[in-house]
């Protein structure tokens, strides 16, 4: 038996530490080669760090929640044959180059792990599952990591046994557990169970007995003075960070405008009626960004980054849109690439993709960065007015607020007509007020004459 | 006749009613128990008992038999023209039967219940007439537990009586029958049909259903069929029979259509049993019925408050294990104690050559439940116990979730099989997981060494095949 230690790999480029979001092991466990050890985030994009060798885990190099810098052990394994820490070589895992792993190309394992166990070593004795956890057991994939912003990530569970029964199960006992559970009254389905195969055993019963049945819930009103501690990891910290930083650096000024969609409308209902099936059905996003594009040409100042400690602003030529989306697990701003280079329905496909990619936490970290300005939308959820935070460094943020039907007086009547609030926020330091006005006053008429978005020159 | 009160009176002193009643006595309920015949029921005077005592006597000269036709035999063992006396192979059954109702007997007096003789009559929910030898005895009880038990099935084409007979009188016969039809090819018709053909009758199984022990599978009915037809029993599916044709003829229509008389000696008809729910005043309390039988909840209660019922007037599996079960429970919650139904498996065997046990769920029932399974199986041609027993046919069958390995069943076909149920009911019942067996050293050498490699191989481990 000899010891094998793993390294954090090298996740990606530039990564230089990562956050440990999630542990799929404990101390004890047995593993297989493959199966997966830990979750760790960099930036938005959650990192699978899988076992190279079979082992067993005797050391863990962390509390969830911590930053781990690449290259330090976060495993050790105690494995059958030669390990890899007596020898001092370093053994880690290698990932293969990312550019390869963001097109999830499977590739073959690179190994060059000379002092992992044999696999038949555990041949002979029954074999255990691996883990409680399902998701933890294989992988499947060739890959030595997966990637992907994950949904699981932020609430970590822990490996223990016991865990809840399905629905409709019938709770495992031995018939002496069961009449002792009959005589004090207990009804088993109450119990968890931390035998094998979630069996209930009599220290269960004991446990159960001790803590006591749960009292009634009393009838009426009731204080509730329960308090939960939730750490706050993984995306969440990311966002926190990211908010508090744009909100601490960046002097906003917020600018709402009222726009009439009236015309763009009846064109957007009127192109979903006649698109091709091969076509996606447009929202008013697609509209919005190729407005932008036109805007950000006579604004360039707009369309920037502003490297605050150089004292530098970059304006880019591409118009790099992000769109702030909700996932289960929170805030992420897939990033719709060169807008300027794609058509009203190219842009529409393009926000569907991102944006069911970063739902099903598959997006990559090449998708998830990278924006020169961002959109924040909430649909129908848009309210009349918002105050939307700037993605720093960017310098503009452009939200969008929900389409109503107002009263507008022509001259003569009130008419009524189908309006929505654009509420736009800027980096007061680079961006004068005249200079946002004019961009949303350019977005404006371009909406509200949509024929002019389709003008070129 | 002065009225008997009591709190707990149970009707049936079968293997249901007797150890309920033991049960209330030990519980210092004061119990009555009415039975019209001896105690112990079909199980202990015309089931169970006496037909394992036949089926012993049977194989044992077989066994003779075989090593006086043999000459110098396989097992180097010779014998010269062994005979039967079949009437004194029936009184040592009887001698047997004889000794066990009266042990029930001293054990129930023992326990304190008193014994009424006689044919039980319910008046109403709280009062029972029986009809005894002195006269009418009336008992009112608190509480009534209902444990008629079943009778054989009757065929109308085919009335009990001459040479027709029911499994009752089968383990009675003054002698061995030159042949004999079984009418039923479920474990009753074979078992005596088996032991019947070892006792030298020449046997014809008649079956409306194409296959022989329609409860069991295929799988595990095949090593009985190939021995069936060993022992030269011919087995006829399909096959219905119509009638008596003569003197003692069976007319029997085939599975092709065309009709057959069959001479035979005695018919035995075992085509099944129904529950006994006639001639004691069922009528009178108008109990909730679940088809023929009784209804009962998961304490064995009726429909009417203070009555129970149990055993085979209650269902399937009309096991006398069962009737035991329900009986002892029911005593306990009659007592005031916290009972119900809560078993995992209700074992059964049939005492057929080999003989079959079937523990919790069959592979094609557990694959009912939609669950991902494993299945592992070791047949006895590769155990030692088994081949120096000189019966290699049969094999040990476990099915598991292949999720989390727990044991959903467990059958095993083979000679000797049945003292596994033990094995196998308790695998089930303390809820094992197939490791658990695997992992439980099984004595070497012995049969059971196949239920450790049947758990093996379903785990993909299995080391002596």
């Amino acid at each position: 038996m000899a010891e094998h230690v793993i390294k954090l790999p090298d996740v990606g480029e530039g990564v230089a530490e990562a956050e440990l979001v999630e542990w799929h092991v404990k101390i004890g466990d047995l593993v297989r080669e493959d199966s997966l050890l830990a979750a760790v985030m960099t930036d938005k994009a959650t990192v699978e760090i899988p076992s190279p060798v079979e082992g067993e885990i005797v050391w863990l190099g962390g509390e969830i929640g911590e930053t781990i810098a690449v290259g330090s052990p976060i495993v050790r394994l105690k494995v059958a044959g030669d390990g890899n820490a007596a020898a001092g070589a370093a053994r880690e895992v290698k990932p293969e180059p990312a550019a390869s792993r963001a097109k999830n190309t499977p590739t073959p394992d690179p190994s060059p792990q000379g002092g992992g166990g044999p696999p038949a070593a555990a041949a002979g004795k029954p074999q255990r599952p691996v883990s409680a956890d399902g998701e933890g057991t294989q992988t499947g994939s060739p890959s030595p990591l997966r990637r992907g912003v994950r949904g699981g990530g932020v609430a970590a569970k822990p490996a223990t046994a016991g865990a809840p029964r399905p629905e409709g199960e019938k709770p495992l006992a031995s018939p002496a557990v069961r009449l002792r559970a009959r005589e004090t009254g207990i009804d088993l389905r109450q119990v968890p169970g931390t035998g094998p195969a979630g069996r209930i055993t009599h220290e269960d019963l004991d446990g159960f007995l001790a803590r006591g049945p749960q009292p009634a819930r009393p009838a009426g009103l009731a204080q509730d003075t329960s308090v939960q501690e939730i750490k706050v990891v993984g995306l969440r910290r990311k966002i926190a960070e990211k908010m508090a930083l744009a909100k601490a650096r960046i002097p906003h000024i917020t600018y709402v405008e009222e726009i009439d969609v009236t015309a763009l409308e009846e064109l957007r209902a009127a192109l979903n009626k006649e698109k091709r099936p091969d076509r996606p059905k447009l929202t008013i996003l697609p509209f919005l960004m190729r407005a932008m594009v036109k805007a950000v040409k006579e604004q360039p100042g707009i369309n920037a980054l502003f490297d605050d400690e150089a004292g530098v602003i970059h304006r880019h030529g591409a118009v790099h849109v992000g769109i702030a989306a909700q996932t289960p697990s929170g805030l992420v701003v897939p990033v719709v690439r060169h807008a300027e280079a794609r058509d009203l329905f190219d842009c529409a496909a393009e926000v569907n993709r991102l944006a069911e990619a970063a739902k099903a936490g598959i997006a990559t970290r090449e998708e998830l960065s990278g924006s020169t300005i961002t959109i924040s939308s909430l649909g129908a959820m848009g309210g009349v007015a918002t105050t939307p935070v700037i993605n720093h460094p960017e310098v503009a943020i452009v939200g969008v607020n929900k389409i109503m039907v107002r009263p507008v007086w022509d001259g003569t009547q009130f008419i009524p007509r189908k309006m929505m609030n654009l509420s736009s926020s800027f980096d007061h330091r680079v961006v004068d007020g005249w200079d946002a006005a004019v961009f949303v006053q350019r977005i404006k008429a371009l909406l509200e004459t949509p024929a002019l978005i389709f003008v070129e020159g | 006749m002065k009225e008997i009160s009591c709190k707990l009176l149970v009707v049936g002193a079968g293997p249901g009613g007797y150890v309920s009643a033991i049960r209330a006595g030990q519980l210092g309920i004061d119990t009555v128990i009415v039975e019209a015949k001896k105690p112990g029921g079909t199980c202990l005077t015309i089931g169970c008992i006496p037909s394992k005592a036949l089926i012993h006597a049977a194989e044992e000269f077989d066994i003779v038999r075989r090593a006086a036709s043999n000459g110098n035999g396989l097992l180097g063992i010779s014998a010269a023209s062994p005979a039967i006396d079949l009437a004194k192979t029936v009184a040592w059954k009887d001698g047997i039967v004889g000794r066990l109702t009266s042990g029930v007997s001293g054990l129930l007096k023992k326990a304190r219940v008193k014994t009424v003789h006689g044919w039980a009559r319910f008046r109403d929910g709280k009062t029972v007439e029986v009809e005894t030898e002195t006269g009418i005895q009336v008992i009112r009880a608190e509480t009534i537990v209902i444990a008629t038990g079943s009778v054989p099935v009757e065929l109308p084409s085919l009335p009990f009586g001459g040479a027709v007979i029911s499994s009752t009188e089968a383990l009675s016969l003054k002698k061995v029958p030159g042949s004999l039809a079984v009418v039923g090819a479920g474990y009753i018709g074979l078992e005596l049909g088996i032991a019947y053909a070892k006792l030298g009758s020449k046997v014809t199984v008649v079956e409306a259903t194409d296959r022989i022990l329609p409860l069991y599978d295929s799988e595990l009915a095949k090593p009985v069929a190939k021995r069936l037809a060993a022992l030269g029993v011919e087995v006829l599916l399909g096959a219905k029979a119509q009638g008596l044709a003569g003197a003692g003829d069976l007319t029997i229509a085939g599975a092709d259509g065309t009709e057959r008389r069959l001479a035979a000696e005695q018919i035995l008809v075992a085509v099944g049993r129904k529950p006994a729910v006639e001639g004691w005043g069922l009528e009178e309390l108008d109990l909730a019925r679940a088809g023929a039988f009784i209804r009962i909840d998961d304490q064995c209660r009726t429909s009417m408050r203070g009555i129970f019922a149990i055993g085979d007037v209650t269902g399937e599996p009309m096991l006398a294990h069962r009737a035991m079960a329900q009986g002892e429970m029911v005593a306990e919650i009659v007592a005031g104690h916290k009972r119900s139904w809560d078993k995992r498996c209700i074992p059964a065997i049939c005492f057929t050559d080999p003989e079959v046990v079937s523990a919790g769920l069959s592979p094609d029932e557990a694959k009912a439940t939609g669950r991902e399974l494993k299945i592992g199986l070791f047949p006895f041609s590769a155990n030692g116990r088994a081949m120096t027993r000189h019966g290699e046919d049969g094999f040990v069958r476990v099915v598991a979730r292949a999720d989390n390995h727990v044991v959903l069943g467990i059958q095993a076909v083979g000679q000797g099989v049945s003292e596994l149920a033990a094995a196998f009911g308790m695998a089930i019942e303390m809820g094992a997981r197939l490791e658990d067996i695997a992992g439980t050293i099984h004595a070497h050498p012995t049969q059971g060494e196949a239920f450790q490699e049947a758990a093996l191989k379903a785990l993909g481990q299995a080391l002596h095949i």
